[in-house]
């Protein structure tokens, strides 16, 4: 049986290629494949579950791409639109300060804001808050950046680095197939154009994550795809010096928007998650994203290859506005309490995965 | 091999989650090969929220007299079964506080004129300590009582109220509800009169694993007891977790996933004489009802038009009938409507 040589090659350590990945996404084996991803998981990162305290800002949610599973974006002077100022984004900052030691940053495509708008923005946030790393915008809008700059892409990742940008997340990715892609967001830049810019940022020596939307209209082969761009293109990276993919991200698709049709069912995500482990043998870390999977759904992926819960987020909207149901954010007692009922050894890290001791923390203070 | 209780401590105790799914998922295959996973169309009417017993894990209840404390009238019950048959509905669930101003013949009426209006609907009512609470108010036994609701039309019993069938844990809880036994009894007695019911039981709190391992064999005896008799016994067993919000009891945190999961494949494999085990989507929320089908679960509860007493915990999922259907559909089992005793009406 071809399933059973693409099972025996995951024993003896071998990469599985796409095929076998396709045989294994259409079994129904779920027992089978979460034994097999824990292990995988495992042997990277042994009963570690890493989480971050982390908070989320969407400077905006004005975005020139419409993309149909979004139901963040609006237009310029539409109902519910919103650009927070700098200065606005500071204060937000400042409620939570300083319980966090990751700023995460991502949002609309906006019509008007210069180049300049986002190195000012990252500027007085590193400067205000230099204790916390900043990771900063997704390829769609590092490639838009390029576009109303007029720079050349390296000269942009230079400015942002230079301004404070410390990593990247790794959103935008979608689906890469062309043909579905072209249905569900063709303004969006093209899969093709996502993996060249993460090339770059990569080369720049800027880690980065990836991450894949699925459980709407796409086919498991469109998975296996996306998923064997993204290996190919980190054993590029990793032939570097520094940049590179940190984690792997699946992101289950949330009806609530003008495509419409269901979500995902609990099992495909534990699948894809399982999947996204066996596959992508060089990635070290795959997440379980709780705000799109839910807490009990992520939870549960820590027993099928998942080794990263994300972190408390604090407040998030881009998924909640597409009818996720879960809350807006999580306490670092709820994450570790879910970490150790899943038998697993909770990791507060920072946000290249080290672990941030927090005895010395305090020792140092 | 039936499963003995000190093996199935030993079992959960040693295997982990993927192992025990397995097990519970190979027991729902053989005992339901169609690959069809059930729900029911119905509403829960919560007749009265005023109830004497006050549980602790409960923020539904009232006093009598205090604000927001109420007794539906007639003409909202029968708008409401109208709703429920509008949609297809074969059953709705009553079930209400242990209300001290309301006797037998409140009870007897509602069930006459219920019956009377729309004969095809299932009457799916009162839990075990509102038919103990009937019984004492009239000092009627288990069995009258049972009998002259029975005669009045209802149908079938509900297994709530069942919490843990431990007394410590329930003096815990619910120091006032009735005892362990009291709800085995009403059981067994309308099991008994040929009645079919369910059973529950809702863990999470200060429960221990042996507590949860004595319920599963109080509910599997109960139901040798049945099969011997021959007549009703118990349809489906129910396993939910605990939800502390709103309640006296708010610093418990609730059961994780893995613990319902766990706890879910368990029932499957240590209770061989019950044929349907509930997923329960109204507290484990629609994703891990579906994972829950490949744990020991084949049904999918009810449409539940209306559910308080859960939402009253803060817990709210709502879903509609096509919600579930997609639900189940995604997790490529068929979806199939029945009614109150497993009878199936209608694929989709």
């Amino acid at each position: 049986m071809m399933l059973s040589r693409a099972i025996r090659k995951i024993g003896e350590g071998k990469r599985l290629s796409p095929e076998d990945a396709l045989l294994l996404f259409k079994s129904d084996d779920i027992f089978m494949l979460g034994r097999l991803a824990a292990k995988a998981a495992e042997k990277k990162n042994g009963d570690r579950v890493y989480y971050v305290r982390n908070i989320h800002v969407n400077p905006t949610n004005i975005c020139v791409n419409r993309c149909r599973f979004c139901a963040f974006s609006r237009s310029k002077g539409e109902p519910g639109a919103y650009e927070l100022t700098i200065h606005e984004i500071l204060e937000k900052l400042r409620e939570k300060a300083p319980y966090f030691d990751e700023i995460h940053i991502v949002g609309g495509l906006h019509p008007d804001w210069p180049f300049e708008h986002y190195t000012k923005m990252l500027k007085a946030i590193k400067k205000e808050f230099p204790y916390a790393f900043i990771k900063a915008f997704t390829a769609a809008e590092i490639d838009y950046m390029q576009k109303i700059s007029g720079l050349s892409m390296k000269e942009v990742l230079i400015k942002l680095r230079a301004a404070g940008l410390d990593l990247m997340p790794g959103g935008g990715a979608e689906i890469f197939d062309p043909a579905v892609r072209g249905r569900l967001c063709p303004e969006k830049l093209s899969g093709r154009r996502w993996l060249e810019v993460i090339r770059e940022v990569h080369r720049a020596g800027i880690k980065t994550n990836a991450t894949m939307l699925y459980g709407h209209i796409e086919e498991y082969r469109h998975r296996v795809d996306h998923l064997a761009k993204i290996r190919a293109l980190q054993d590029e990276s990793l032939q570097g010096k520094k940049g590179g993919f940190q984690a792997f991200i699946p992101l289950p698709y949330q009806p609530k928007t003008e495509i419409g049709g269901s979500a995902p069912s609990g099992l495909e995500d534990l699948k894809c998650i399982a999947l996204s482990r066996l596959f992508l043998d060089n990635i070290p870390h795959i997440k379980a994203y709780w705000v799109m999977l839910g807490e009990k759904l992520s939870q549960a992926a820590l027993l099928f290859g998942a080794d990263d819960l994300e972190g408390t987020v604090m407040e998030e909207k881009i998924a909640h506005m597409a009818g996720a149901g879960t809350k807006e954010a999580m306490t670092e007692e709820e994450l570790k309490h879910l970490i150790r009922k899943a038998g697993k050894t909770p990791v507060r890290r920072d946000s290249f995965y080290r672990k941030i001791d927090e005895a010395a923390q305090k020792r140092s203070a | 091999m039936r499963l003995r209780k000190k093996e199935a401590l030993k079992l959960f105790e040693k295997e982990d989650l993927l192992t025990l799914g397995q097990m519970a998922d190979e027991l729902r295959q053989r005992l339901h090969p169609e690959g069809i996973v059930t729900f029911v169309v119905d509403r829960n009417i919560n007749y009265t929220n005023i109830c004497i017993n006050k549980c602790r894990f409960c923020a539904f209840y009232r006093s009598e007299g205090e604000k927001g404390a109420y007794v539906l009238s007639e003409e909202e019950l029968f708008r409401k079964i109208e709703e429920t048959l509008a949609i297809e509905g074969t059953q709705i669930l009553l079930q209400g506080g242990l209300n001290p101003s309301l006797d037998i013949n409140f009870y007897t009426g509602l069930l006459t004129e219920v019956k009377k209006r729309y004969p095809s609907i299932n009457i799916h009512g009162f839990s075990p300590p509102e038919i103990s609470h009937i019984a004492q108010k009239h000092d009627l036994t288990l069995r009258e009582t049972l009998r002259i609701l029975k005669g009045a039309g209802l149908d079938s019993i509900p297994g709530g109220g069942a919490e843990l069938l431990s007394d410590r844990v329930r003096e815990a809880l619910s120091p006032r509800k009735i005892k362990s036994s009291d709800w085995l009894q009403v059981m067994r007695e309308a099991h008994r009169l040929g009645m079919w019911t369910t059973a529950t039981m809702m863990f999470g709190s200060v429960e221990t694993l042996e507590d949860i391992v004595d319920h599963l064999d109080a509910v599997r005896s109960l139901q040798d007891e049945a099969v011997l008799g021959n007549k009703g016994g118990f349809t489906a067993f129910i396993p939910w977790t605990f939800q502390p919000g709103n309640t006296e009891l708010s610093h418990i945190k609730p059961a994780t996933a893995i613990e319902y999961l766990r706890v879910l494949a368990l029932s499957r494999i240590y209770l061989d004489n019950v044929k349907n085990i509930q997923a329960s989507w109204v507290t484990q929320g629609l994703k891990l009802a579906q994972v829950a089908l490949r744990f020991g679960a084949n049904d999918f509860g009810s449409t539940m038009l209306e559910e308080n007493v859960v939402a009253s915990a803060g817990v709210c999922y709502s879903l509609s009938k096509e919600d579930i259907i997609d639900a189940i559909k995604n997790t490529g089992f068929r979806p199939a409507q029945r009614d109150t005793h497993y009878n199936l009406i209608r694929y989709f």
